[in-house]
């Protein structure tokens, strides 16, 4: 470190715990690429709305309580007695669709200009754990005020692990804490709940200790080789950030304060009622795409019934993989992406594809949202079917036989030459 | 060096001026905007709406005869409302004169001699004291009597003899009309 | 700078894509089956600036308690709360008064009635869910604190609900028990039209015709299932402008900074 003039405090606990050095190092000098542009910046707004999400729900967690009978009134109470209580709420209830959209946005990031590729597979890897843990939080999140779509939803999910063989029922039973979806669900969710983020923290942390191994990736997807390519985190990107939240906030403003129930059933404002089922049961909007998969696995699905998949299991069970499939075979794109160059700006036959499975994953949403009749079982499957093989045939085949264009010598030379032409 | 007439030199300054009052500015705004985003926070935390309405409790005080007492529920305490006789309201004035561990006429004790109104928490380590209700011991000076710890209290409320430091604590209240009073 | 234009362009493009995307998929739930979408009305709560129109909302809440209350409860709304609609505190005692509630155990053990008190949430005319589907034909009247925020559509509905009682069409049979209406999902609803002209007389001498109801009470229910509506707008006006202020500003340090990369 330079001679730096340190107040004498400072480096009196720098000594003994070097937290001031340690910052100073990673997020102060900290070489970053110089041509990141603003798909870089949602990484730290995840990291933001993270600490948003956390600090929201403890204060919730005041006034909640967990059972049955008294689940639903205690959201109602704090939406009208607790002081500032709906914005809270609000906060919460919107902070958790602005989770996934900054994180669909950053991972479609990481796809388009091969954040994946060596040497950053694991940091990649670490990130498919987050979106996992973020899943089976917000799933229980959502069972938590009570409502009719919380009960029902929560119902069909854990439903679901009966389709495994032979200990399937047990599982449930398990889940369950009962017979089905009740108190003991309920109470349980809330502790998991309450447990989950605390391990994306963890997570988080194995995730930026990895970035900071191998530093992060850019539009390029060349590595920054001299001083000249990077410039320190601070006050580049701590402004370019701070910016970009400034952008964010507005966005989730919007929500809060003008369209809070935007993203949300009407039918989660009535008491869960175990006895009357819902007509649509619809899982909250960023679940859509796997659960249009998850439904499109039917008895007479020809990825189904005309392949060796039907001797061995149920549809059902085919359903339920495949939708656990669609996320843990990401873990393997380091691998199924077999270019010697990351940046889809240099592989344009790949870049198209990209599109083509990013309004995919769109259209699996929409489908996802409709009720499982007609047309939208036809559109279901196909969409279905077109994601795996995007992942498992056009990606390999297309990384390995397209010619990529050349990218240029360095980061440097890249910026230099674009501002002169 | 102080030649002033250097356009560059005098043109960086402002520059450096004009960029520091951008970085201040937009430093003081933020920070506003966060202490003002951090109250909700805070303020969530005190009592909400519904705590806050029963913050007073009425009492109807047409039932409560002569030598009668009874306990209401006030924020959650219990509080003593006494009809006193004629006798314990003379008892308790002739005795702001005795020797009290924690001094205080009964004239401030009461807005209508004929009531007393007290919160029933010992103020030794927070028993309720007996002597409402008929057949309880009310201590040596006619008034409560606390049986955790022995604390003796008069037909002012007042502590006499036992641990207890202070007379037993008034609540605010008032009279709606000669039959309803208000307490907080 | 032409790279830098196509990604620009291209990133607006997928920004409308999506948009349009979760603008029709919204659509398309709203007119699920063949039940048409109720008109939409204008609110005075509407908007980024809208407020409850007081008057309204007063004698919407006449109208639940002469009409709805027999049936419905309000269960999540206390007297107290009645502030927010401009209620002073004498009126809000006096409403309050004028109800039953019960209390207890006393010191017998025993549970009894007595006047209802602003604290107090506005009684349920049943005891229980049960004693309520018994005495209209196994169907609960629902509870309508929240019905604005329960049901797609909101004030609209409610409104194109309450005025939607019209004859059944040839050949569409009506089961016993309930009434055909225009915007009830299926048609078939197992509450009889609870409104007429002149069912009720405001107490500001306002013609109670049904539409001039549907609407003040629609107004009512909107402002008890989101009292913190205007609190909330207000608010938010404030939030948005002080962001695009402070992100403007961040802007322009970031330009400054990033001058010499540039």
């Amino acid at each position: 470190m330079s001679e730096k003039q340190m107040h004498p405090i400072i480096k009196w606990i720098d000594y003994r715990l070097p937290v001031f050095s340690f910052m100073e190092h990673e997020l102060h000098e900290y070489p970053t690429p110089k041509n990141l542009n603003y798909w870089w910046n949602f990484g730290s707004l995840a990291g933001i709305v993270l600490v948003i999400m956390l600090v929201t729900g403890i204060v919730l967690a005041m006034h909640y309580t967990a059972h049955v009978d008294y689940a639903f009134d205690s959201v109602e109470r704090i939406m009208r007695d607790v002081n500032y209580g709906w914005l809270i709420r609000y906060i919460h209830m919107n902070g958790g669709s602005m989770f996934f959209i900054v994180i669909y946005i950053h991972m479609f990031r990481g796809l388009y200009y091969g954040s994946y590729q060596a040497p950053r597979e694991i940091l990649w890897m670490i990130g498919v754990f987050i979106l996992l843990a973020m899943m089976a939080t917000a799933f229980m999140g959502y069972v938590l005020p009570w409502g009719q779509m919380s009960f029902w939803g929560a119902t069909v999910i854990t439903n679901l692990f009966s389709a495994i063989p032979i200990v399937g029922d047990s599982i449930v039973t398990l889940l369950w804490g009962g017979f089905s979806v009740d108190n003991p669900t309920l109470n349980r969710f809330f502790s998991l709940h309450y447990l989950m983020p605390f391990v994306i923290v963890g997570l988080v942390f194995l995730h930026l200790w990895a970035l900071h191994m191998h530093k992060s990736n850019n539009p390029l997807g060349i590595d920054a080789k001299t001083d000249q390519d990077s410039l320190p985190f601070h006050p580049y990107y701590t402004i370019k950030d701070l910016f970009g939240l400034g952008a964010f906030l507005i966005f989730f403003a919007y929500f809060v304060f003008f369209q809070p129930n935007f993203f949300g059933e009407p039918d989660n404002y009535i008491v869960a009622n175990p006895l009357q089922t819902p007509p649509h049961i619809v899982p909250e909007w960023y679940f859509l795409p796997y659960y249009a998969i998850l439904r499109a696995f039917t008895a007479d699905f020809f990825l189904y019934a005309y392949t060796p998949i039907a001797w061995i299991m149920s549809a059902k069970l085919a359903g339920v993989l495949a939708m656990f499939a669609s996320i843990l075979l990401l873990l393997l794109m380091p691998w199924l992406d077999g270019s010697k160059v990351k940046s889809s700006k240099f592989r344009p036959v790949y870049a198209m594809f990209f599109w083509i499975f990013f309004l995919d994953c769109i259209v699996l949403g929409v489908v996802g949202g409709k009720p499982a009749e007609g047309v939208w079982i036809n559109i279901g499957q196909a969409t279905t079917t077109y994601y795996f093989v995007h992942l498992l045939v056009i990606i390999p085949l297309v990384s390995r036989l397209e010619r990529p264009k050349t990218p240029p010598e360095s980061i440097s030379a890249a910026v230099t030459s674009k501002a002169e032409g | 060096m102080s030649d002033t007439a250097d356009p560059a030199a005098s043109a960086e300054i402002d520059e450096q001026t004009r960029r520091d009052f951008l970085f201040a500015t937009t430093a003081a705004v933020g920070a506003v905007g966060l202490a003002t985003a951090v109250w909700p926070f805070i303020d969530q935390m005190n009592p909400a709406a519904d705590t806050l309405a029963l913050a007073s409790t009425e009492v109807d005080l047409g039932p409560i005869e002569e030598g009668q007492s009874i306990t209401v529920v006030w924020r959650g305490k219990p509080v003593f409302v006494r009809h006193r006789t004629a006798d314990e309201i003379k008892s308790a004035g002739e005795d702001d004169k005795a020797e009290l561990p924690d001094p205080e006429t009964d004239a401030a004790r009461v807005q209508q001699p004929k009531w007393l109104v007290m919160i029933g928490i010992c103020t030794h380590l927070g028993c309720i004291p007996l002597g409402n209700k008929s057949g309880e011991p009310k201590g040596e000076f006619g008034g409560w009597f606390c049986p955790c710890h022995g604390s003796h209290y008069d037909t002012s409320g007042r502590i006499r003899k036992g641990p207890a430091p202070n007379n037993l604590p008034i609540p605010a209240y008032n009279f709606l009309s000669d039959t309803k009073m208000k307490i907080g | 700078m032409r790279n830098n234009m196509k990604n620009r362009m291209t990133s607006t493009a997928v920004a409308l894509a999506l948009f349009g995307t979760v603008f029709l998929a919204g659509q398309s739930a709203q007119a699920a089956g063949n039940t048409p979408k109720p008109p939409a009305q204008s609110w005075s709560f509407s908007g980024m600036f809208g407020t409850f129109d007081r008057a309204a909302a007063q004698r919407g809440l006449q109208v639940y308690r002469e009409v709805c209350a027999a049936c419905h409860s309000l269960r999540l709304v206390h007297f107290r709360q009645l502030s927010g609609l401009g209620y002073k505190e004498a009126q809000i005692k006096a409403l309050a008064a004028e109800v039953e509630v019960t209390d207890g155990p006393n010191d017998e053990g025993e549970m009894f009635d007595r006047k209802g008190t602003p604290a107090d949430k506005f009684p349920s005319p049943f005891a229980n869910a049960k004693a309520a589907a018994a005495s209209n034909n196994g169907k609960a009247p629902p509870d309508l604190s929240l019905m604005v925020k329960a049901r797609i559509g909101g004030a609209d509905y409610l409104h194109g609900l309450l005025n939607g009682y019209e004859a059944a069409p040839a050949g569409f049979k009506v089961p016993e028990g309930g009434a055909y209406n225009k915007y009830f999902p299926g048609h078939v609803i197992a509450m009889a039209a609870p409104l007429s002209d002149d069912a009720i007389e405001y107490q500001d001498g306002t013609k109670a015709t049904v539409a001039q109801m549907a609407t003040d009470v629609s107004t009512f229910l909107a402002w008890a299932a989101e009292p913190e509506l205007e609190e909330r707008k207000s608010m938010g006006i404030k939030v948005l402008l002080f962001l695009l202020i402070f992100t403007g500003l961040l802007f322009a340090v970031k330009r400054k900074i990033w001058e010499d990369v540039h």
